[in-house]
């Protein structure tokens, strides 16, 4: 142990030298390491959740660039699901089947992947309320809706104007606007121009997407900002309630080795923004019509399926054109995290190459506008003297500060990426009041409800960039860590050390009670709107049109009705649409086609999903349910035949066993009801 | 037991010819409560399996069988494909069209019992009513008894020899992997106390006729 954690002082010590922070000691680190390393005596008990027991809270944790949502229960760590939002997922289909295909949509045609990095709670009056989970890819900039009944995808919107959308999609109290800014700078409108004139021609865009109203995600509008790397944003709350702020890095404006160049000002920005200031001179007609084409993906909540549309053209603001839209607040040193301390009085920066934490005050920040404490104007943006905004600053707090959470007790936690810790300090007297290693090189923390107006101050969970030894290697490739730290004592205490999916960047958590009561548990068939649904065993069939095979199947335990289809043939596409008719909590179905250049699907109670199918060769080709359903869940099986093309093999589908080798017109007796055996199916 | 109050307190006896306010106010609050059947089920079978925790249910009214919850009767009968059962629904139950209107009769019969005032309608409508509670928990296990033995053998995916799926009338039962368990449900309680309002309305009738003498009051007990 102890010769670990020489190597690891010894790796901050190199990391600190190879960033050229001089004159500052490794002790901090060191220190509080060796106090607080040991795992409090309790916390075995303090995280066991008995088989069969709840946890006490859902956290949400971004995927990364696994492009996903993953649901992790709290204080045990255990996964609950992986929610596919921005990227294809073959285990449920999600991506492949025809209902949401779509959902993958953007402006570039079909895009597989997409880094997903910051999970956002829908808010009322800036509390969590449990109706969506919005999260934001970056890659591709996007902005995605999960419902939280059903823990699914429901809506993606893309950003046009920008690239890179990392500070996203954080949300106004209200929920009336998410957020997206560009972490790239790019030419805006896009244009095939010479990297190296960045600065003439390289602009940002601080986006804001109305989010209150589910399928109706739009620009609102967007603000053209000087061409910084905008990085991570907040809302106000309380009093700063209607003000948004970003922070911004490269205000040197480099456009290559970033490391370096973007590195030389003492001092970047906060972008604090009036979007009151926005509506009203929106209404004003001080904005302009910009171009610039983007899709929006929706599922209908009637039918499951998902669609696209593609827009043209935004509102777009200049803060020339808008006196008091937008303030810089200068803050050291190329600022990552900022974030709104509960009583939204205080701006917490995480400056990650400062050696200090920053924190602006709200209240100075409206008195030096109103005194036009100007140091300088950019853009028709004025920059805010430092001193006339700043509150004070944590001193020597450790080593890379990045992202800040609250406890609602007047206390902020701040993870420290380079000295590996959490350090907790006081709100007001800028004081460090305790700190805590974690394993290793924290980014994002989460406290849940931790950037809310009322934080539920009991766990905080440190999610790391850095695993190394912590658990049984795996070769080269392994999860990402994250900790589990009881805060509600004086003292912080480590509990749980867990194995993350993909990187996640941030995490949202809301108590156990908000949503397991309205969790669905089944789709009603009843209200499936799917235009391929079938209802019923004996609705199942098969039609042509042209080279088109549409195949109607219901799956329920322990079979498919129709499992014999025959006159298909080499040329055709055919479509399964298949429906678990089951209406029975967790009972799924799945689909698998022997061949098919495509990924099966989960059907999950109630719901229709189509598989398509483009059968290569003649021949005799199972399919089969892919889920254990049932004891009989072997047999739940089914033969199609594909023919040559022309072939005179007739089409056909049976209904279900019994058709198949009953006469027309005869009496069936199934599931205690009579049928007559028609050309099409049981009458 | 009805008969034997009857034979037991001939008529010959009667010296009154109309009842006291007390039998005639606990004919009416029996007749008048019959009026809950037509809302609550009678019965309650209770189905519980390793893999169904939350359980399965089926509630037997006057005049109809549904699940606990509104999709439990179709999971019941999804599941009882496996074993062979005929598809449990009401519409396959003439005796569930006929039951309202029996307590239809049986709240009018009480209710002119109580206006009446006569101990001979009072002892037939009693007797109707207990006649009429029998007979239904007869056929009801009758059902129970044809679900449970009546199986498709020849399309029934588990066959076990021997084996029948009757669940109890009353009490606990083990049927493969689901413990059934059935008993009465609310409008059954309703049934059962205002059978007892009607037989202590019987019981204050007997002894102030016969002054404390009928014998039927102890065989009531006994």
């Amino acid at each position: 142990m102890s010769l670990s954690r020489i190597t690891r002082s010894t790796v901050f010590c190199a990391a600190i030298l190879t960033l050229g922070v001089s004159g500052y000691a490794c002790a901090p680190s060191g220190k509080g390491a060796s106090t607080t390393n040991l795992v409090a005596g309790d916390a075995a008990s303090r995280v066991y959740v008995a088989p069969g027991s709840y946890d006490e809270y859902y956290s949400f944790l971004s995927g990364g660039f696994s492009g996903q949502v993953t649901v992790y229960g709290l204080p045990s760590g255990r996964l609950f699901k992986q929610i596919p939002v921005f990227s294809q997922f073959p285990q449920t289909g999600y991506g492949y089947s025809e209902e949401t295909k779509a959902m993958l949509a953007t402006t570039f045609g079909q895009v597989p992947w997409d880094d997903s990095h910051h999970t956002e709670l829908s808010l009322t009056d800036g509390v969590p309320d449990g109706r969506w989970l919005f999260i934001n890819a970056n890659n591709t900039p996007r902005i995605a809706r999960i419902d939280l009944k059903r823990f699914e995808t429901v809506e993606i919107l893309q950003i046009p104007n920008a690239a890179g959308g990392h500070a996203s999609p954080f949300a106004t109290p209200d929920t009336k606007y998410v957020v997206s800014a560009t972490r790239f700078s790019v030419p805006i409108p896009q244009a095939d121009v010479p990297i190296a004139s960045y600065k003439q021609n390289f602009k940002g865009t601080l986006t804001f997407v109305t989010a209150n109203q589910p399928g109706k995600m739009d620009v609102a509008f967007q603000i053209m900002m000087p061409g910084y790397d905008y990085d991570l944003g907040h809302a106000g709350k309380g009093p700063s309630d209607g003000w948004f702020f970003f922070t911004t890095y490269n205000s040197e404006q480099a456009n290559t080795k970033l490391e370096v160049n973007a590195s030389q000002a003492d001092k970047d920005y906060i972008a604090a923004v009036n979007y009151r200031k926005a509506e009203q001179c929106i209404a004003d007609g001080k904005a302009k019509k910009f171009g610039g084409s983007y899709v929006h993906n929706v599922v209908d909540p009637k039918t499951g399926v998902a669609s696209s549309e593609t827009k043209t053209g935004v509102t777009m603001l200049y803060p020339a054109d808008c006196d008091g839209l937008v303030y810089y607040l200068p803050t050291p040193k190329s600022p990552h995290g900022v974030d709104i301390d509960p009583s939204g009085e205080y701006i917490v920066a995480g400056g990650k190459l400062a050696t200090v934490i920053p924190v602006h005050s709200f209240t100075k920040m409206l008195k030096a506008i109103a005194d036009k404490q100007f140091e300088k104007t950019i853009d028709g943006i004025p920059v805010l003297k430092y001193e006339a905004v700043i509150a004070g600053e944590v001193q020597k707090p450790g080593l890379g500060p990045l992202h800040t959470e609250f406890d609602g007790r007047g206390n902020a936690y701040t993870s420290m990426f380079i000295s590996s810790e959490v350090v907790k300090w006081k709100l007001g007297t800028w004081e460090v009041l305790d700190r805590i290693p974690v394993y290793y090189s924290v980014g994002h923390i989460m406290i849940p409800g931790g950037d809310s107006r009322k934080p539920y101050g009991k766990y905080l969970l440190a999610l790391d960039k850095i695993t190394k030894d912590r658990y049984l290697p795996t070769g080269p490739e392994g999860s990402r860590s994250a900790q589990l730290i009881d805060i509600s004592g004086d003292k912080m205490k480590m509990l749980l050390d867990f194995p993350t999916m993909g990187e996640p960047h941030y995490a949202q958590a809301v108590p156990a009670s908000m949503l397991q009561p309205t969790s669905v548990k089944f789709e009603k068939l009843s209200e499936n709107g799917n235009p391929f649904v079938t209802m019923a065993e004996s609705d199942g069939g098969i039609t042509r049109h042209g080279k088109r095979v549409d195949v109607k199947m219901i799956a329920i335990r322990s079979h498919f009705a129709p499992d014999i289809l025959e006159g298909i043939q080499v040329g055709d596409t055919v479509y399964f649409h298949v429906t678990n008719i089951e209406q029975d909590w967790n009972i799924a179905h799945g689909f698998a086609v022997f061949g098919a250049n495509n990924s099966g699907l989960t059907l999950p109670p109630g719901e229709t999903r189509t598989l398509k199918w483009i059968p290569q060769a003649p021949a005799v080709y199972p399919f089969y349910c892919t889920d254990f359903c049932s004891a009989l869940h072997q047999e739940m099986q089914g033969y199609v035949r594909v023919s040559p093309a022309g072939s005179n093999v007739a089409l056909m589908a049976n209904t279900s066993h019994t058709a198949q080798t009953a006469a027309l017109g005869a009496e069936v007796k199934l599931n205690g009801a009579k049928h007559v055996v028609s050309a099409t199916g049981l009458r | 037991m009805a008969t034997q109050l009857l034979a037991a307190c001939p008529m010959h006896r009667t010296h009154r010819v109309t009842m006291s306010v007390a039998p005639r106010l606990l004919t009416a609050i029996a007749s008048l409560s019959l009026i809950g059947l037509f809302f609550l089920p009678l019965w309650r079978v209770q189905l519980v399996a390793p893999q169904y925790p939350e359980g399965l249910g089926m509630r037997i009214g006057i005049s109809s069988v549904r699940g606990a919850t509104p999709n439990d009767l179709d999971n019941i009968n999804g599941l009882n494909h496996y074993i062979g059962m005929q598809r449990i629904s009401a519409d396959a139950i003439p005796e569930l069209r006929i039951m309202p209107w029996i307590v239809v009769l049986l709240i009018a019969g009480g209710l002119a019992a109580a206006v009446v005032g006569r101990r001979r309608v009072l002892y037939a409508w009693c007797l109707g009513f207990f006649t009429f509670g029998a007979a239904g928990l007869a056929d009801f296990w009758r059902w129970e008894y044809d679900y449970g033995h009546n199986l498709d053998f020849e399309h029934a995916i588990i066959k076990i020899p021997g084996m029948n799926y009757q669940p109890p009338l009353i009490g606990v039962k083990q049927l493969l992997n689901f413990t059934a368990v059935s008993w009465p449900d609310i409008g059954g309680w309703i049934a059962f106390v205002a059978l007892a309002l009607a037989l202590a309305a019987v019981v204050i009738v007997m002894r102030s006729h016969g002054q404390g003498r009928c014998p039927l009051h102890g065989a009531h007990h006994a």
